[in-house]
């Protein structure tokens, strides 16, 4: 193989498994050192910068970083890192003032938002401190979106969700509530110089089958439902509630049932457990208070007697599932009704545009979706971009929350005249973790400690109101305890082949058997020849140049390394190998130190984008985190 | 050396040896050598060659005397027995060791200087008297543990680190076991486990003294220009001259080997081990012929290394000596020890 080319950022990125898969890109191992540290507040701080909702998403982000987390390739369970987030924002002090403000001066630009949800709030965020003037549009009487109007308040408390949006409306945004855009053409000729659309994916999806209409009063889309009950339109449900689908709006609509009233609710899923929708987590949390989840059962008709709903008939299904886990055949084996007196539908969402007219330039494709550039989010009329559900479809908040920091950029761009696709690479800057002879700046050893659960309040009590937060946040001491979990992917070893003297101290000492000085050779014999074979194909191999004696390569399986440093500490060859590793994911406010000239325009693009990373210099961090 | 112990943590794909063991479970304490030192590489070597031979850790016994070398029984095979004994003395409590239980496998690991100084003597009884042990020296041409002084492998010409020559001629291990009619004799290296593991298994399936003797870099006070003992000297005046495949008993020999470079040599455990040899006129069954090449190499400053002499047919001491072959501890205390009659009885004969 080729020696690995460290100098492109993402080789090292990608092993911080967390923060790769982070949409957002997260700094995870460094704020749980920040919190490790018991420095609450730059812990806060630093996921901000990233995630702008650090105290919303600490309760009920989708978390795709922990399955990612290499903490449950190495045991089974992931670093609790949503939680410790949490333990963040609910142990920091006061950091107004560490927050961005916006400028005396203003730029002279605005942009309009349509919707105030989170990602239209983001890019105000981002938007604001250079001096953007942003118009807020938003059709309800509150700001927030669905983490107000659907995400319920057992787990998302309104005065959490208000602080963090008041941090962004608190820099100057001119919201205005009760104002629904009806017409994009008479938006545009407000000649706003941008335009941004974050109006989310606000159309339920209906289940056209026999009955459907004929008890239209205990028959709820989901997420208007959860909606009415967060505006406290709606405070009741019967005893017997179905839920059909099993996704995560189907778990919101379970648990606010059960606050509600209902005594008995079943959600009602199609296929079986291993095609389910939700989370593992809000599975569990919905299990916990008495669910029941059905499986194998197709929605049939709605059963009316004397004009009010008595339940519903289901096809019972069989599916065959091959060994990959695809299914291959399905049969219908019976029908099966079940009493209800309330029906609620959480089978999806889609987006919607009526009051987007079709002959602006905007275009929307075969399904009625609006054409928008995956990287850019602008549409394909300039100045318009889009972003958050209303950009792809129903995705999440820390989709939201990326989309728009992207779309912060492009608009940016294109306020100022350039080339919205010309958009700065991602850089890194590794820094030596050396302290000493056996001194590193990061906790190293590596604790068995398994994950902590966080402590949930009890049945009874939970049910009270309809508001109480269900999970109580880590302890003090679990959090002391979890953060210690966290393996330091960022931490890099990085090869100085030309200094080796091939003494295989870091092969012996390796815990997890992850390096090896072999022949080098083709990627798929090197991966069976190492010490411990590399069967793990999504992680990359580490491949040294020619090392100096031999002319062997070192190798390394990123699959395991747990990141402890003991390769490093053994290694005798001086300064050591061990680096840390900072990602520097630019946005708006990132700014390039010009590489020279002269220098770039002799070389070819491999080392001129290596020539081009030396140069980089980003200042957003103390700018955003104010250290 | 470390300052954390090396995480309990198992590689899911780790392989497991036949009883049910991996790799890791013939690790020891940690390690307090230098970073970089070749010791700890002859450790991992050895922690693997167990590995790959199944040995049940409580049938192993570690011995060594004084030095860094000396020390590294401490860094492999927690569950073994060990001693540590008096600079120089392994030789002797190897032999009493094994005098009373030959049933398990014995290593001596020790020092050039440990060896070759302080300790020659009881060394050259052991090779005598064919001990049914492994003996390593890890040869880094300097006492390293007392910070560098020259030892007696320390080749003629070969400079300290502050510069002086060393002018006293080298003993040889590997000549000099073989003119006293040892019975296996092997050279390697530490930054060579491929064909030091192989070495390690022979060594031990062998019966009889076998040594191995490896040359060791000592990073701290010999990786210089101007060492013979160092990582780059030793890379670049080594030959692999006669490398051994180990063929455990119960398994076919497969590979293919060339007509005439190879030569099977049938263990007294009934494994093989298969001496694939660079020149194929070269018999490693001859004792002269074996001082002959290890004179000519010396003069010429070429490291040959593998195995350079090998007699399976001399007997160890148990046999030579018409000892018993059950160890002691499992021999009936009556028996052991027959009571003050009978010695009585015994001094009687001798009046
Ligand atoms: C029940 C449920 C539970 C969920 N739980 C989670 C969760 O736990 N974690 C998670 O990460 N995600 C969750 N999601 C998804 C998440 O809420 C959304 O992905 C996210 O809110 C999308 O943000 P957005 O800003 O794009 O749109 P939205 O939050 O939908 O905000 C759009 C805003 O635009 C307004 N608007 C719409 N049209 C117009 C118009 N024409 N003019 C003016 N205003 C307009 C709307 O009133 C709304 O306030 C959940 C979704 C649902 C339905
Ligand atoms: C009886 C006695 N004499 C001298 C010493 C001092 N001493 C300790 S280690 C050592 C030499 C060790 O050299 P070597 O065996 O080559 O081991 P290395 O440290 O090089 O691995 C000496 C002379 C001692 N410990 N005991
Ligand atoms: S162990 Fe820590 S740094 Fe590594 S993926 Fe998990 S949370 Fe991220
Ligand atoms: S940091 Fe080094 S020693 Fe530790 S697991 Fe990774 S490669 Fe192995
Ligand atoms: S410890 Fe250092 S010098 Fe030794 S093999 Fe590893 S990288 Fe090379
Ligand atoms: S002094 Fe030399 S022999 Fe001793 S531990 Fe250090 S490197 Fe090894
Ligand atoms: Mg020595």
């Amino acid at each position: 193989m080729k020696p690995t080319d460290t100098a492109n950022p993402d080789y090292f990125h990608q092993v911080v498994d967390c923060q790769w898969a982070c949409p957002a890109h997260t700094d995870v191992p460094g704020y749980i050192r920040l919190i490790a540290q018991g420095r609450f507040d730059d812990a806060y701080m630093l996921n901000r910068k990233s995630n702008v909702f650090p105290a919303i998403l600490g309760r009920v982000c989708d978390r795709p970083c922990e399955p990612a987390c290499r903490r449950s390739r190495v045991e089974d369970k992931p670093v609790a890192i949503c939680r410790l987030k949490r333990v963040a924002a609910d142990n920091r002090g006061d950091i107004m003032d560490r927050l961005p403000t916006a400028p005396a001066k203003k730029n002279g630009k605005r942009v309009a938002c349509i919707g105030a949800g989170c990602a239209s709030l983001a890019v105000a965020n981002d938007l604001i401190p250079l001096g953007y003037e942003i118009v807020m549009y938003e059709a309800l009487d509150k700001p927030g979106g669905l983490m107000r109007t659907n995400i319920p308040a057992f787990r998302l408390p309104v005065d959490v969700l208000d602080e963090e949006i008041n941090m962004i409306l608190d820099m100057g945004v001119d919201l205005r509530l009760n104002t629904p855009v009806e017409s994009m053409a008479a938006l545009l000729e407000e000649n706003y110089d941008a335009v941004f659309v974050g109006s989310g994916a606000p159309k339920g999806k209906n289940l056209e089958i026999p009955g459907r209409y004929d008890d239209e009063d205990h028959v709820h889309i989901g997420i208007n439902w959860l909606e009415s009950v967060a505006f406290g339109h709606i405070d009741s449900i019967g005893e017997k509630v179905l839920i059909i689908g099993v996704g995560n709006t189907a778990m919101d609509c379970c648990r606010t049932s059960l606050r509600l009233g209902a005594k008995d609710v079943k959600v009602m899923a199609r296929k079986p457990r291993d095609f389910f929708k939700a989370s593992d987590w809000e599975l569990e949390d919905a299990e916990e208070e008495n669910v029941e989840i059905v499986v194998n059962r197709q929605p049939k008709a709605f059963v009316i007697e004397n004009g009010k709903l008595a339940g519903m008939t289901f096809d019972v299904m069989e599916y065959d599932v091959d060994k990959k886990g695809r299914i291959t055949d399905t049969r219908m084996t019976g029908e099966e009704f079940f009493p209800a007196d309330d029906v609620v539908l959480a089978i999806g969402q889609e987006n919607a545009f009526p009051w987007v007219e079709r002959d602006l330039g905007i275009e929307f494709d075969k399904w009625d979706v609006p054409v928008v550039d995956r990287t850019t989010h602008e549409s394909t009329r300039k100045g318009v971009f889009f972003g958050g559900d209303a950009a792809f479809g129903p995705e999440n908040i820390i989709w939201a929350v990326e989309h728009a920091h992207q779309s912060a950029i492009s608009i940016h761009k294109h306020c100022l005249g350039e080339d919205v696709n010309n958009r700065l690479p991602d850089g890194m800057n590794l820094v030596s973790t050396k302290m000493g002879m056996h001194e590193w700046s990061y906790s190293n050893d590596y604790d068995p400690q398994e994950r902590n659960i966080v402590p949930h309040v009890d049945l009874a009590t939970r049910f009270r109101e309809l508001d109480i937060e269900v999970e109580l946040g880590f302890s003090a001491e679990q959090a002391a305890e979890e953060v210690e979990r966290c393996l330091n992917c960022d931490i890099q070893t990085v090869f100085t082949e030309k200094l080796c003297i091939e003494c295989d101290a870091c092969i012996d000492i390796c815990p997890v058997n992850c390096l090896t000085i072999t022949q080098n050779g083709s990627e798929e014999h090197l991966r069976m020849r190492l010490n411990a074979p590399a069967e793990n194909l999504e992680q990359g191999l580490y491949v040294s140049a020619e090392l100096p004696q031999t002319a062997r390569v070192m190798v390394k399986d990123e699959d395991l390394c747990v990141h402890c440093g003991l390769c490093a500490e053994r290694c005798p060859t001086g300064p050591g190998i061990c680096r840390n590793l900072a990602c520097c994911i630019p946005t708006c406010l990132t700014r390039q130190s010009p590489t020279p000239r002269r220098k770039c325009a002799s070389l070819g693009p491999e080392q001129r984008r290596k020539e081009q990373n030396k140069h980089r210099r980003v200042q957003v961090d103390r700018f955003l985190t104010g250290f | 050396m470390s300052y954390i112990r090396k995480p309990r943590i198992i590689h899911r794909g780790l392989a497991r040896n036949d009883l049910g063991l991996t790799v890791r479970d013939y690790e020891g304490g940690m390690s307090t050598l230098c970073a970089g030192c070749g010791h700890d590489s002859v450790t991992g070597a050895l922690v693997q060659a167990a590995f790959e031979l199944s040995i049940p850790p409580h049938q192993m016994a570690k011995l060594s005397g004084i030095g860094c070398s000396s020390k590294t029984p401490a860094y492999f095979l927690q569950q073994s027995h060990g001693f540590n004994s008096v600079h120089g003395r392994m030789p002797s409590v190897a032999t009493g060791a094994n005098a009373v239980n030959g049933d398990l496998y014995y290593v001596g690991v020790s020092g050039d200087g440990d060896t070759l100084s302080i300790g020659l003597g009881q060394f050259m009884h052991a090779v005598r008297r064919n001990v049914n042990m492994l003996y390593l020296i890890e040869n880094n041409g300097v006492y390293g543990l007392t910070k560098g002084q020259f030892s007696a492998s320390a080749d003629v010409g070969s400079r300290a680190k502050k510069g002086e020559e060393n002018i006293q001629p080298p003993i040889d291990p590997c000549q000099t076991v073989i003119a006293q009619g040892g019975s296996f004799v092997a050279r390697s290296f530490s930054g060579d486990k491929e064909q030091l593991v192989p070495l390690i298994k022979a060594g031990l399936a062998h019966r009889g003294f076998a040594l191995i003797d490896i040359i060791s870099p000592c990073v701290t006070f010999n990786d210089h220009e101007g060492s013979t003992k160092s990582y780059q000297f030793t890379r670049d005046h080594y030959h692999p001259a006669i490398h051994a495949d180990y063929v455990p008993p119960s398994e076919e020999i497969l590979a293919e080997y060339e007509e005439g470079a190879a030569m099977p040599v049938i263990l007294h455990d009934g494994s093989t081990i298969v001496l694939r040899k660079a020149d194929a006129a070269y018999d490693p069954t001859n004792r002269a012929k074996s001082l002959a090449m290890l004179q000519e190499s010396q003069a010429s400053a070429e490291i040959m290394t593998g195995v350079l002499y090998i007699d399976e047919s001399k007997p160890e001491m148990h046999e030579v000596y018409q000892t018993t072959d059950d160890p002691l501890l499992d021999i009936d205390y009556g028996r052991l020890c027959p009571g003050s009659d009978k010695l009585a009885a015994l001094q009687e004969r001798f009046r």
